[in-house]
């Protein structure tokens, strides 16, 4: 009889504050929704860098190798290691491709065992670098043309082409292959520059007086990895051609030629 | 908010679980579906030309 009566207060007390704990605030929606938009952000921060990323760059590889295929001819024999490298005379020049247009795959080994991408004409931030493709400076000149190829792609996000653009060592070959053949550039050195480096576009890199004799492949991204303050920049030299029908160098051989 | 979601649920402890799981699965897919993609597209990104 003594203990019953604060026994029940209590009961009823704590059943007040249950309630009082359930009822919804102004404070406690505000709150709740706060932290529904930090995840929110941290989950698209996750999509874009990681999942997203993987997922284009993905596409793109397939993309591209099926591409690729598609420009073989029937008959390639993978007979041609040869000591010295046979001459087939002038590499066949691209037709000009339209804005937007898939008009090359590039195979760069020291990006990956199976690493191949799509150029496209245009640097267009939306329709181009978006979609995990690589950009292609439309002033600039083409794969087998005296001058500059220059192509731009990014380093986070979106597929990331040139992710380990700064991983690239003296004498790696980048593979360019258009419907025509293969061209095999050797990369040469890097350079940094502002996002105003326009120099690096001339058909000698930095000598915009100069015509210039050589074929160059510039390509480039964004420095540091996640800045945008500067841009790195990788010349390769041209080292030689082969027409689509010889098949691929033999470095790229069984990437080139996995359906062949 | 979260706590009146709860109590509107019906059933158990465990049914509930459930539909919030199966909630928070529909929730992912339409950000990832379309949400994302959006944002991505209205935000600024990643400066990877140079440009006179």
């Amino acid at each position: 009889m003594t203990v019953d009566p604060p026994a029940t207060t209590r009961k009823a007390a704590t059943r007040t504050r249950r309630r009082a704990r359930r009822r919804v605030t102004i404070v406690g929606v505000f709150g709740e929704l706060l932290i529904t938009a930090g995840a929110l952000v941290f989950l698209f921060l996750g999509w874009q860098l990681w999942l997203n990323d993987i997922i284009v760059g993905n596409q793109d590889n397939h993309t591209a190798a099926s591409l690729a295929d598609s420009w073989d001819s029937g008959n390639i024999s993978l007979n041609h290691e040869e000591p010295v490298a046979p001459d087939y005379g002038d590499p066949v020049v691209p037709a000009k491709p339209s804005t937007d247009q898939t008009f090359a795959v590039i195979y760069v080994p020291r990006f990956g065992k199976d690493w191949v991408r799509e150029i496209a004409e245009g640097i267009g931030v939306a329709d181009v670098l978006n979609t995990g493709r690589i950009g292609h400076y439309p002033t600039t000149q083409l794969p087998g043309q005296v001058g500059n190829f220059a192509l731009a792609a990014h380093r986070l996000t979106h597929g990331a082409p040139f992710r380990d653009i700064d991983q690239l060592r003296i004498g790696d070959k980048l593979y360019v292959k258009t419907k025509d053949g293969y061209f095999t550039y050797i990369f040469r050195n890097l350079e940094y520059v502002s996002p105003q480096g326009v120099g690096v576009l001339d058909p000698v890199p930095q000598q915009s007086d100069v015509d210039g004799t050589t074929q160059v492949l510039t390509i480039m991204s964004c420095n540091p990895k996640w800045s945008t303050a500067e841009r790195i920049i990788a010349y390769a030299v041209f080292d030689s051609w082969q027409p689509i029908s010889v098949g691929p160098p033999a470095a790229i051989a069984s990437l080139a030629n996995a359906k062949g | 908010m979260y706590g009146t979601l709860w109590h509107i649920l019906p059933g158990p402890a465990w049914v509930r679980v459930i539909i919030l799981l199966a909630l928070l699965a529909l929730v992912l897919f339409c950000l990832v579906e379309w949400v994302f993609p959006w944002v991505n597209s209205i935000i600024p990104t990643q400066e990877v030309t140079v440009d006179g």
